[in-house]
């Protein structure tokens, strides 16, 4: 385990340090001491390293993040994973607005809340999380999950794509051209697959999910359809 | 007199309800959809037309036109990065997308700003292989959609383009109509195949200054400080506009004209909002001296550039380098009249067609057709385009030593009056024959 006290060590440091990683490298465990909200932790990792950030991130932690395990052992910021490709971020605290944005890939797990636009322009990530989420999440959600244990803000999948939300307690509202969806065995099994890999408690039932996604009628610009925009 | 006698005057048409615009009310009221184009602003608004320079006679000496050297180089993105863009001339290429563009398209942007020795720059929708591979310098644009963003690309690109707006739609986002999103163009986007892509106005995960200051740290951490960081914003209030993308930490600010194209928009938004490029430039320019930063941020402006006038013009007002986008379109081939029958197929005729959204171009340009695009050839069209930029720079070095300037940087505002008005207000010189300048010296 490296450890790295972040009042002694630039995050430019930390960053260049784990930037020099590889899958051949021998130290892949690394651990930062007194985050305090530190901006930009642990971004553009592409090596599968495990990093552990011992308090609260900033803005961007583990954003563009490839391969690597990053965990928050408190609350993180603005876009946390925002256009991750592939790996693994754990926030055990809340996180703030934009949480796993644009991300392609890998799996973003929030044992809190999180803020407005989770999700947004979604391109692929499964995000779960474990709390409540804000408005506007999953806005323009293009693909991957998006699975809430908690409630789910207003406006919820606005102009959503091909993603798929599923959402265990109340939804304020859905935005435009987002559907309650029928909740077919398939997707029941890929979600039990999926609350499984987000360590989520087995008491939880994917049958206590309702499922959301695209009406598809806006896909294509129609005049009758302006007022929906 | 009889009735038959009396002189009748002539036919009047309107000059508020020309042809055009009862055509276009004609248009809105069958279809109840607003027009949707490609291009920039047709209106006539104040231009670089509107000034002239000087040049050398008594108080100043001229340089010899064939044998005294005019440098034309400029390094772009000195404030921050650790490998700043040389570019051997002052005029890159705007940021246009694959999808918007055809594969051959990009491929021969690349190849013409290559061979001049400047830069090219991507667009919504991701980077190429073909683009990487033939643009020697390459501007990695980041815009709000995000589309085939990932971080192997952006350590690819020589610098990145912050996208926060453009002159054709300040405030407005990308619009892709579905009959242009091939299987490729489909994949890099992440989207289902034909349908619309409605790319959104607002970047998805900062808002306002601090944020970007924020944004611009996580881009360079990832790139190791290294590259460039541009601002791109569209004209609309450039002296505190650039001045925010100064404090947010641009080592460069890109700034686009209501005259510089878009891939499609409304045509409301094209022509009523934003301002023309030759009234942002003093104020941007106002807005980098006001902070010390003047020549340490590199202004990079765009919008209506044509010729090597332009090119000159936009430097005396204190340009670094100038951007071009629907020119190089056009070097390449774009509107050619030998397409002239099939222009009037599509309902429109060599020089104003602008359908540029319907993938139709019959010059292989802004389609995703595959017969359409194979018309283009990239070496011929990367070839046309680089006599093109050597022509512009050729116009601005002969502007720039018969003002005595042995660089084109060091052409001036006093090298500079106006024919008009307007024109001396806008680009603060005096109006010819006067020391009048409209808003800062009474007459």
């Amino acid at each position: 385990m490296n450890e790295v006290d972040l009042n002694e060590t630039s995050v430019r440091d930390f960053n260049g340090q784990l930037h020099a990683l590889d899958d051949q490298s021998n130290a892949l465990a690394w651990r930062a001491l007194n985050p305090a909200g530190r901006h930009c932790l642990a971004v553009g990792l592409d090596a599968p390293c495990e990093v552990t950030i011992a308090g609260h991130a900033g803005y961007y932690c583990a954003g563009m993040n490839s391969q690597a395990t990053v965990v928050v052992e408190g609350n993180a910021g603005v876009g946390c994973a925002e256009n991750m490709m592939s790996g693994h971020v754990h926030v055990k605290g809340d996180v703030s607005q934009s949480a796993g944005a644009t991300a392609h890939g890998g799996l973003l797990v929030v044992d809190g809340n999180a803020s407005a636009r989770c999700g947004i322009s979604m391109k692929g990530i499964d995000i779960v999380v474990k709390g409540s989420i804000g408005p506007m999440s999953a806005f323009m959600a293009q693909a991957g999950r998006l699975v809430v244990l908690g409630d789910a803000g207003d406006a919820l999948g606005d102009s959503i794509y091909e993603a798929q939300i599923f959402v265990r307690g109340d939804v304020k509202g859905l935005g435009a051209d987002c559907v309650e969806k029928v909740m077919r065995d398939e997707h029941a099994l890929a979600l039990r697959e999926l609350l499984k890999a987000a360590n989520v408690d087995d008491s939880i039932s994917p049958e206590e999910f309702r499922r959301f996604g695209s009406a598809r009628s806006l896909y294509n610009f129609h005049v009758d359809n302006a007022g929906a925009y | 007199m009889k009735s038959g006698d009396i002189p009748r005057t002539v036919p009047r048409q309107s000059a508020t309800f020309d042809p055009y615009t009862m055509s276009e009310i004609r248009r809105a009221a069958a279809t109840g959809i607003y027009d949707i184009r490609g291009g920039g602003a047709k209106r006539s608004v104040p231009h670089f037309d509107d000034l002239l320079f000087l040049g050398a006679s008594i108080s100043r000496y001229p340089l010899e036109g064939y044998r005294e050297k005019c440098a034309t180089n400029v390094t772009l993105g000195t404030r921050f990065a650790s490998k700043p863009i040389e570019l051997d001339i002052p005029i890159t290429i705007a940021g246009m997308s694959f999808g918007s563009l055809s594969a051959q398209a990009k491929e021969a942007l690349g190849r013409g700003a290559t061979i001049a020795g400047t830069s090219t720059t991507t667009g919504d929708g991701g980077m190429t292989p073909e683009e990487r591979g033939h643009s020697k310098k390459l501007v990695y644009q980041y815009l709000p959609s995000r589309y085939g963003m990932n971080p192997a690309d952006l350590r690819k690109a020589d610098a990145i383009e912050v996208v926060v707006g453009q002159g054709a739609k300040p405030g407005g986002g990308g619009m892709l109509l579905g009959q242009k999103i091939s299987d490729r163009v489909a994949e890099m986007r992440t989207l289902p195949k034909g349908i619309d892509q409605r790319s959104a106005c607002r970047h998805p995960d900062w808002t306002g200054p601090d944020d970007l200051e924020i944004k611009i740290q996580e881009l360079r951490e990832i790139t190791g400080w290294e590259k460039p960081i541009f601002i791109k914003i569209g004209a609309t209030r450039p002296y505190y506009d650039v001045a925010l993308a100064v404090k947010s930490g641009a080592d460069v600010v890109v700034l686009d004209g209501m005259q510089g194209g878009t891939a499609a928009t409304q045509d409301v938004f094209i022509e009523h909002v934003g301002i023309p490029i030759l009234s942002a430039i003093r104020p941007a320019v106002q807005s980098l001296q006001d902070l010390g930063m003047h020549r340490k941020v590199q202004l990079v402006v765009s919008g209506g550039i044509r010729n090597g006038a332009d090119v000159a013009k936009a430097l005396a007002m204190g340009a670094d380098a100038v951007s071009i986008g629907t020119a190089a379109l056009v070097a390449l081939g774009d509107n050619d009249p030998k397409y002239e029958k099939e222009y009037q197929e599509l309902g429109s005729t060599a020089g104003a067609y602008d359908d540029w959204h319907e993938g139709q171009d019959p010059a292989g340009i802004t389609t995703q057709n595959p017969d359409l695009s194979a018309r283009l050839d990239p070496i011929a069209a990367g070839r046309r385009l680089a006599n093109y930029l050597a022509v512009l720079t050729l116009e601005a070095q002969t502007i720039a030593r018969a003002c005595g300037k042995s660089h084109v940087r060091n052409l001036e505002p006093e090298d500079l009056v106006a024919l008009t008005v307007e024109a001396a207000a806008m680009a603060r010189v005096p109006l010819a024959g006067t020391s009048w300048i409209p808003g800062a010296t009474t007459y």
